[in-house]
């Protein structure tokens, strides 16, 4: 039987070729950075986040226009926390709020429909950004909204779908050798969804939770399924197959697949989800933002998301970058890498 | 009955409530005399504090806004060494405020100041338009001993770091008020005067001490480590936090190391007094489940360490910005 000291000993006397492994979500990468994993990796493993955080994924137009939508009269824009403090070309959230700009933080979005119903004579938008995991919540808040006739609420959608940009992760000349693929997207899509990625590029894909122990084993996965096409389910309390069937259909009524815009990337063709044209009338102005824009020239989360250099390697990481003067989204957002590189001081 | 803008007006309705709701639960030969300020004895060194209290909601499980009030000001004595003597209190209040909540606040407050043995001396009621908010500021005066000492600035190589209890259970119960998750967890909000007096009673050289209340166990220690310009190393596993709240931190994405306690402290002790003041503490009022959980070392100036539980190290910084829960 292999113990957990078992894989902890071969992961860290490890001396074969150099691997890569990327792991896509951000919750991956704030487990990794907490449970301190890569103080105990042989350097021949390297670890690199990927695009999986939404926050650090959204373009700045889509700031923009929030920071417009909350400063017309009788607008309010409501928002998870992360998204307050992202820079758009000029101002974030927080900045219009100081300006006199409605914004409302919640915690859940369907908190939002409750606010809506009790201030008829405000207009609400909600900043719907996330990934699959999040999608069919926003589906649900969708169907209330056209139950209940509630007039004053619509969405700014930016909704990223993962196997499109993985794809194009791995199009671009990159070192990575296997996906630790999210487990929260998983979740709802199960783990098939993964399969064709795994065959086209001959790499293993493991599903991992999101405890040091299973990222440990995800790892110790990745390097016995190197080039391989597979998809490892190690996450099978909560991952089937092929998903949550009731949330795919959920989001399926309302959605439908989109080119979507990627911070530091561009636009990549199926890789975001919109509402679909009947619903139209429940967005709030989400189609072409696309363009983006950099608060600071130096700043490299268009390379640290994709895993071409760690957040280490930018020239502002620590000098002017930090949590409390972020230069770019990886550093405002508490999924980011270049966040979870400062605050653990994470070295690689 | 509500709070109306007349209450706040100075005049008959305000002295109506001050009689009706305050003056009768917070009774004492100072207060009753009413003037315009309380007159005290004390002839020592003194140490002073000042609070506000914002929180939502206002009744919470394991207190509500009084007790939060007075406990935060009291413990914040009681970490300079200080034994609490007196206190004043500031309310502004929001028009539609019940009446009753008001009085069921007035009434934690009285109960809490009598077990931290603090008196209420002084007040201020002002009523502002709004929406049933109330917000309170306390200040606190204590008398210390001359021979006291205590300063973040005190950490030696070799020092233990004691914690009193389990991590996040205040933050973790306001945030379930708020996102409206049901679950059995309760404030910790308390004063730590049974604590903080076992120490000093028993002569243990209490070098460095505070409240872990906003910014967490994290910013803390940072704080001791960057003014006694020294390394904090700690054991994750021997960190004190509930299951209950440790899978409440899983589901939301929060770390314990930043979650907000209000009936918590740390103490840097030296190495020779650190097991009798385990002892101390595990033996006080809210100190059961307190826990030796690492050490003063000199391996990087003004760094906090964990080692985690697989056997890693990660450094632990202040908190930036708020803990926000995860958002996918």
């Amino acid at each position: 039987m292999i113990t957990l000291e078992t894989i902890k000993d071969y992961l860290k006397k490890y001396d074969g070729e150099e691997l890569t492994f990327m792991e896509v979500c951000g919750t991956h990468t704030a487990a990794i950075s907490q449970s301190g994993i890569t103080e105990i990796l042989s350097d021949k493993i390297r670890l690199v986040s990927g695009p999986g955080c939404p926050v650090c994924v959204t373009v700045a137009s889509y700031i923009d226009k929030l920071v417009s939508l909350s400063m017309e009269e009788n607008t309010c824009v409501a928002t998870f926390g992360d998204m307050l403090r992202v820079r758009g070309s000029e101002k974030s959230l927080n900045d219009a709020k100081a300006s006199g700009g409605k914004v409302i933080l919640v915690y859940s979005p369907m908190d939002v429909i409750d606010i809506a119903k009790k201030n008829t004579q405000l207009n609400y938008v909600f900043a719907a950004v996330g990934f699959e995991t999040t999608t069919p919540i926003y589906s649900l808040m969708l169907k209330q909204i056209i139950e209940e006739k509630i007039e004053n609420l619509k969405l700014l959608t930016a909704l990223k779908t993962m196997p499109k940009v993985i794809d194009w992760v791995c199009s671009v000349d990159s070192p990575i050798n296997g996906f630790i693929a999210p487990g929260h997207v998983s979740v709802i899509t199960g783990s098939d969804y993964f399969k064709e990625l795994a065959l086209k590029w001959n790499m293993p894909f493991v599903v991992s939770g999101f405890e040091a122990i299973d990222l440990l084993n995800a790892i110790y996965a990745l390097i016995n399924y190197k080039d391989k096409g597979e998809v490892l389910n190690l996450y099978p309390a909560y991952v089937t197959d092929k998903g949550n069937k009731a949330a795919q259909k959920q989001v399926e009524q309302y959605f439908t697949s989109c080119k979507s815009a990627w911070r530091g990337i561009g636009q990549i063709e199926d890789s975001g989800m919109q509402l679909k044209e009947e619903y139209l009338k429940y967005d709030a102005g989400s189609q072409n933002l696309i363009e983006d824009s950099k608060i600071n020239e130096g700043c490299c989360c268009d390379k640290v998301i994709i895993g071409t250099i760690n957040p280490t390697q930018c020239p502002l990481f620590k000098k002017v970058c930090s949590p409390e003067t972020p230069q770019g989204a990886c550093m405002v957002s508490t999924e980011g890498s270049c966040y979870h590189y400062y605050i653990s001081n994470r070295k690689r | 009955m509500k709070i109306t803008m007349a209450h706040g007006s100075g005049g008959k309705a305000t002295s109506e409530l001050i009689q009706e709701v305050f003056a009768k639960e917070f009774e004492n030969e100072i207060l009753n005399r009413m003037e315009d300020s309380a007159l005290v004895k004390g002839s020592q060194k003194l140490a002073m504090t000042t609070d506000s209290f914002v929180v939502t909601p206002i009744v919470f499980p394991g207190g509500d806004i009084g007790h939060l009030s007075i406990c935060g000001t009291v413990n914040d004595l009681l970490m300079s060494g200080a034994r609490p003597q007196y206190l004043t209190c500031g309310f502004i209040i929001e028009e539609g405020t019940e009446i009753d909540t008001l009085k069921q606040i007035a009434k934690s407050m009285a109960k809490t100041a009598k077990a931290a043995g603090i008196m209420i001396v002084a007040g201020d009621t002002k009523v502002i338009e709004g929406n049933g908010g109330i917000y309170i500021n306390t200040a606190g005066v204590g008398f210390v001993d001359e021979t006291i000492d205590i300063s973040s600035s005190n950490c030696e190589n070799g020092d233990i770091v004691i914690l009193s209890g389990n991590l996040g259970d205040h933050h973790a119960t306001i945030l379930s008020s708020r996102l409206s998750i049901e679950n059995t967890i309760k404030s910790d909000c308390a004063p730590l005067n049974d604590m903080v007096e076992n120490l000093l009673e028993n002569k243990i050289r209490i070098k460095a001490m505070r409240d872990v209340t906003r910014g967490g166990l994290g910013t803390v220690l940072n704080e001791f480590a960057t003014a006694s310009s020294c390394t904090i190393e700690l054991q994750e596993e021997k960190i004190p936090v509930s299951d209950q709240v440790k899978s409440f931190c899983k589901i939301l994405g929060l770390d314990p190391f930043y979650m907000a306690n209000e009936g918590k402290m740390v103490a840097v002790v030296s190495k020779e007094d650190s097991e009798k003041a385990l002892e101390l503490i595990r033996n006080s009022k809210y100190g059961e489940n307190a826990a030796i959980i690492g050490s003063v070392t000199q391996e990087e100036a003004g760094m906090v360490f964990v080692n985690t539980l697989i056997g890693g190290k990660r450094k632990i910084d202040i908190l930036y910005g708020e803990g926000l829960p995860r958002i996918c």
